[in-house]
């Protein structure tokens, strides 16, 4: 290699890159989501999705779900060093293959066609428990719950149908069975 | 019904609870109500910098000297802004800092107000945690918060942001409790099973070497000293990180100097070299490792830090400890002792093949330099500076570049807490302000800033406050004229093309000190310089000392970029002596 030049090394080859989902639980105040996704800004690592809402009003409890791309010792540092940051109460991380959890994700699909065609969408979207949340003659909007790639196997199958526009919220996740996350 | 506090007492009274006796600061519009309180409280003594980057670095120099945190209060807008350097400089080398800042009233926050800034967005990747306090009731615990955060787990900076509508508004104050136990953001959860394998390690190598860093110093002058116990107990080589100088003794025998970019050539080849490598409160640094996939391959690796991110960031490690250095090394002696398996003394048969190794690396005499009775060389100045100081307790502060390394590796400390350097960020102008903070914490002491001119420069305009305090700082300059750091990369890197490192119209630094009212000394001749040296030790007042050193000097030993451990450049002594023998290599 020639010489580079600098007063730091060179990088080194990038291992293997692994899909995870972080669930945080942060006090709900000013500032919070921007120390949350700040740090993966600051620290160069990826945020595929995120979804934020609070979910203990009474202790003042927000639940975070980001999906992220990273060798296994860049998942382990944002693990860490998520748990480091005042407000977060804590961290769980699961693969994006683990089967004792759920990942589900919402969609909002507008289609703008003449009824075959919409007939034709919501046939495609039977699997993934569509409802109807408006509908008019030349128009419709569909809600579907799926998996993020399911959805984004959709997006692309609607579009010669006359899909306009999606609204995405991001994946969630939940620990299948009675047992909770501690 | 209580008595009620305007914010500005309550920031007082919080601030007489931690009992904080000194803060940093510089007035402004929008924390004047909080000056306005200064008067009422006599047990706190504000010390008026020139720069807001002063008050931080001064504030950062009181608490690595003292082991307190250092308080810091600046104004909104460009007040916050200035701190920032030294806010980013704190969270690198983990210094607990609480900054106060004024910011402006509530309802005019994200209007573009006079003097605002988002300085709680600004703050928010160098700080460990920041509030922007809306509510009086919350100013009480925000400020008490403040303090555990900032000197709990791994120490570093925080930043309070006070509207200046809190600091007049009124509120009771509930008497601040200490509390027993700290932050759960503190992880000292280790199990005695680690520390068992931990012995196991250590009693089955061969070639050890213990690697400490700052962790040592923070977790506190005790810490040091049972680093001394375990390291002579197991026998070991030590070595130390540039944060690590005065952990263990620079003079022992089996303190094998600083590791790293300039470590010495014993230090650098023991870590390539060994079977087990123990990092005590280090975090491998790039300055440390060189290049990763080469880093120390042969060795098992244990890490002991307080800060479970720092482990595994950069090197994979056979065995991680979290937990506080000092307990764990305590309780690791405690076992070797209770189990007297005759691990002590088998143990120094067993490594002193490596001792012998070791020895024969030391020969090479990495730090050597050929001196000159014409010009002074930096190192001799650097070593006689030593030598005429060594017998009183003196406290070391230093700016960034060439002469930081020199300081870091002829000065020999024997203490913690004496060796203050920015060393994460690399901050020029550091060295300054930071001596006035020791100053101010450390009265009767010696306190030398081993300074570079083009670093002095940033922050000189703090000898008015030395002046104004009558603090008897030394700022001893190794004058080369060059920004010695860069013209030397500029030299192996850059075919010599020194793009603007040559500083043209340098200030006559004895005709500056005079103009501060303080006292200039310059030295250009080695004959002269131990008297002078003697001179500004003597007076009894701050001293700028301009010392005249060999423009072309570099810093060696020195690994360059990209390599490992055992490839380091030497110095031209070294060079000498392979052109004379042809096989100098090999000899060693």
């Amino acid at each position: 290699m020639p010489s580079p030049k600098s007063a730091y090394s060179i990088p080194t080859k990038i291992g293997k890159l692994d899909t995870h989902i972080f669930v945080v639980w942060v006090d709900n105040e000013a500032g919070v989501l921007a120390r949350v996704v700040g740090l993966f800004s600051g620290r160069g690592y990826n945020i595929e999705s995120l979804a934020v809402a609070e979910v203990d009003a009474t202790k003042n409890i927000s639940r975070i779900t980001i999906v992220t791309t990273g060798t296994p010792q860049v998942i382990d540092q944002i693990k860490l060093q998520l748990k480091k940051l005042v407000p977060v109460h804590k961290v769980a991380d699961f693969k994006r293959e683990d089967k004792k959890v759920i990942f589900k994700e919402m969609a909002l699909l507008k289609i703008v066609a003449q009824k075959k065609k919409i007939e034709k969408c919501l046939k495609e979207c039977k699997k993934f428990n569509p409802v109807i949340l408006d509908k008019t003659n030349k128009s419709i909007v569909v809600q579907i719950t799926a998996l993020r790639r399911e959805i984004d196997k959709m997006s692309k199958k609607l579009k010669p149908y006359g899909l306009t526009s999606t609204s995405r919220t991001g994946a969630i996740a939940m620990t299948r069975g009675a047992e909770t996350f501690k | 019904m209580s008595k009620l506090y305007t914010g500005a007492e309550i920031v007082f009274k919080c601030l007489e609870d931690q009992e904080v006796e000194y803060i940093f600061g510089y007035p402004g519009g929008a924390v004047l109500p909080i000056y306005d309180e200064l008067k009422n409280h006599s047990s706190i003594k504000h010390i008026l910098v020139r720069h807001e980057q002063g008050a931080g670095h001064a504030a950062e120099g009181y608490a690595r000297s003292s082991g307190k945190p250092g308080v810091v209060l600046v104004t909104s807008g460009p007040g916050a802004t200035n701190v920032v350097t030294a806010l980013t400089d704190a969270y690198m080398d983990s210094v607990p800092l609480v900054c106060i800042s004024g910011q402006v009233p509530t309802h005019l926050i994200g209007t573009d107000a006079f003097q605002e800034c988002d300085t709680t967005g600004i703050t928010r990747p160098c700080t460990k945690h920041n509030w922007l306090v809306k509510d009086i009731k919350d100013l009480s615990r925000v400020m008490h918060e403040a303090f555990k955060v900032a000197t709990s787990g791994r120490p570093g900076p925080v930043l309070v942001d006070i509207p200046k509508d809190i600091q007049f508004a009124k509120i009771n104050y509930a008497k601040f409790k200490k509390e027993k136990k700290v932050n759960g953001k503190l992880h000292n959860k280790f199990s005695s099973n680690e520390i068992d394998l931990l012995i196991d390690l250590i009693s089955k190598s061969k070639k050890p070497i213990v690697y400490t860093g700052g962790g040592v110093i923070n977790s506190g002058p005790e810490a040091s000293e049972t680093l001394k116990e375990f390291v002579r107990l197991i026998g070991f080589p030590i070595t130390s990180t540039l944060q690590g100088l005065g952990a263990f003794p620079g003079d022992d025998n089996q303190f094998i100097g600083m590791l790293g970019m300039h470590g010495t050539y014993e230090a650098n080849n023991a870590m390539h070299d060994c079977d087990l490598l123990i990092n005590i409160g280090a975090r491998f640094d790039d300055r440390i490792t060189g290049k990763i996939d080469e880093f120390s391959p042969k060795s098992k690796k244990v890490h002991i830090d307080i800060d479970p991110s720092s482990i595994n960031k950069i090197i994979k490690v056979d065995l991680a400890i979290v937990g506080d250095v000092n307990e764990v090394i305590k309780l690791t002696i405690k076992r070797i002792n209770k189990k007297q398996n005759g691990l002590k003394d088998s143990n120094k048969q067993k490594i002193s093949k490596w001792w012998e190794q070791i020895q024969k690396w030391r020969t090479k005499d990495s730090l050597g330099f050929i001196n000159s009775d014409k010009e002074i060389k930096p190192q001799y100045a650097v070593k006689r500076l030593y030598e005429l100081t060594k017998n009183q307790d003196t406290f070391i502060t230093t700016e960034v570049g060439q002469h930081q390394m020199w300081a870091a590796q002829h000065y020999k400390f024997n203490k913690p807490n004496r060796w203050m350097t920015s060393g994460g960020l690399g901050t020029m102008g550091y060295g300054l302000p930071a001596a006035v903070g020791v100053q101010i914490a450390h009265p009767d002491k010696l306190v030398i800033d081993i300074a570079g001119e083009a670093s002095v420069l940033m922050t000189m305009q703090e000898m008015s406050t030395a002046v104004q305090y009558s603090l008897p700082i030394k700022i001893f300059i190794l004058n080369n004229q060059y920004m010695g750091m860069v013209r030397q990369w500029q030299e192996l890197l850059h075919e010599k093309n020194y793009s603007e490192s040559y500083s043209e119209a340098l200030p006559d630094f004895v005709k500056l000190a005079e103009a501060y009212g303080c006292k200039g000394i310059k030295a250009d001749n080695p004959n002269e310089l131990d008297e002078k040296i003697k001179e500004m030790i003597d007076y009894k007042g701050p001293v700028i000392f301009d010392c005249h050193v060999d423009p072309n000097e570099n810093c060696f030993p020195m690994i360059p970029s990209g390599k490992p451990h055992n490839q380091m450049i030497l110095g031209p002594n070294d060079k000498r002596e392979n052109k004379i023998t042809g096989k100098g290599k090999s000899l060693v």
